[in-house]
């Protein structure tokens, strides 16, 4: 199946694109996604620990599973205001 | 005010967030605020609703701007009314907590000789500590 990832503030920077599409295995979790990504790009895993994700634009959780068409956005920690 | 309904309404705190001049001892040019638009106003919603859920009388408003801000210009404008200005100030110091805490949006901070994203809070809705620690400034 295919996602479209979304990359935010210094992680869109990382990957040098704030949109990519990934393929993914059937069944696959937003933490399989995350992984393929910092297998492309070894300098996201610093954001492991800090990063939250949202899937369709809802606030997920890397356990959740992804679906073929999800839109899969990573998070590094907010500071609007 | 005019155009505001102010029936039963006794106070309104309006907050204005700017883009100041100095960060960490460095001279600030200006700030790059980028948002993850959809989960933005769904976290500003959520934000409306639990200061509904604690200040039920209190009517508020929030407002980001996101983009290139220059020095001295209002980045995020909250208003809080209600009958008295106790659940005003509150309200509004609350949201101004929980912004910082959930929702979507990132500076970059272009300063004297360089640039930086600026990280603060990993956000989560759910994190009832985070919720409470905001509560807690708001009512201090």
């Amino acid at each position: 199946m295919r996602v479209t990832v979304r990359l935010f503030a210094r992680l869109r920077d990382i990957a040098g694109s704030g949109e990519l599409t990934r393929e993914a295995p059937a069944g696959a979790n937003v933490h399989a996604v995350w992984s393929s990504l910092v297998a492309d790009f070894p300098e996201l895993s610093a954001y492991e620990k800090s990063i939250s994700c949202a899937v369709n634009a809802d606030y997920s959780r890397f356990t959740a599973a992804v679906a073929d068409g999800d839109e899969v956005a990573f998070l590094p920690p907010v500071s609007g205001g | 005010m005019r155009s505001l309904d102010t029936s039963g309404i006794g106070a309104v705190s309006v907050f204005l967030g700017l883009v100041r001049d100095n960060n960490r001892g460095k001279r600030v040019l200006y700030l790059d605020y980028e948002a993850y638009e959809p989960l933005a106003l769904r976290g500003l919603d959520l934000i409306v609703e639990e200061a509904r859920e604690r200040w039920p009388s209190v009517r508020l408003a929030i407002h980001h701007r996101i983009g290139r801000m220059e020095i001295g210009e209002a980045s995020v404008a909250i208003a809080a009314a209600s009958p008295h200005r106790a659940d005003a100030f509150a309200a509004s110091r609350y949201a101004i907590e929980r912004i910082k805490q959930i929702v979507p949006i990132w500076k970059h901070e272009y300063f004297d000789g360089g640039d930086v994203w600026i990280e603060g809070a990993t956000a989560d809705p759910e994190d009832s500590k985070a919720r409470e620690e905001a509560l807690r400034i708001a009512c201090a």
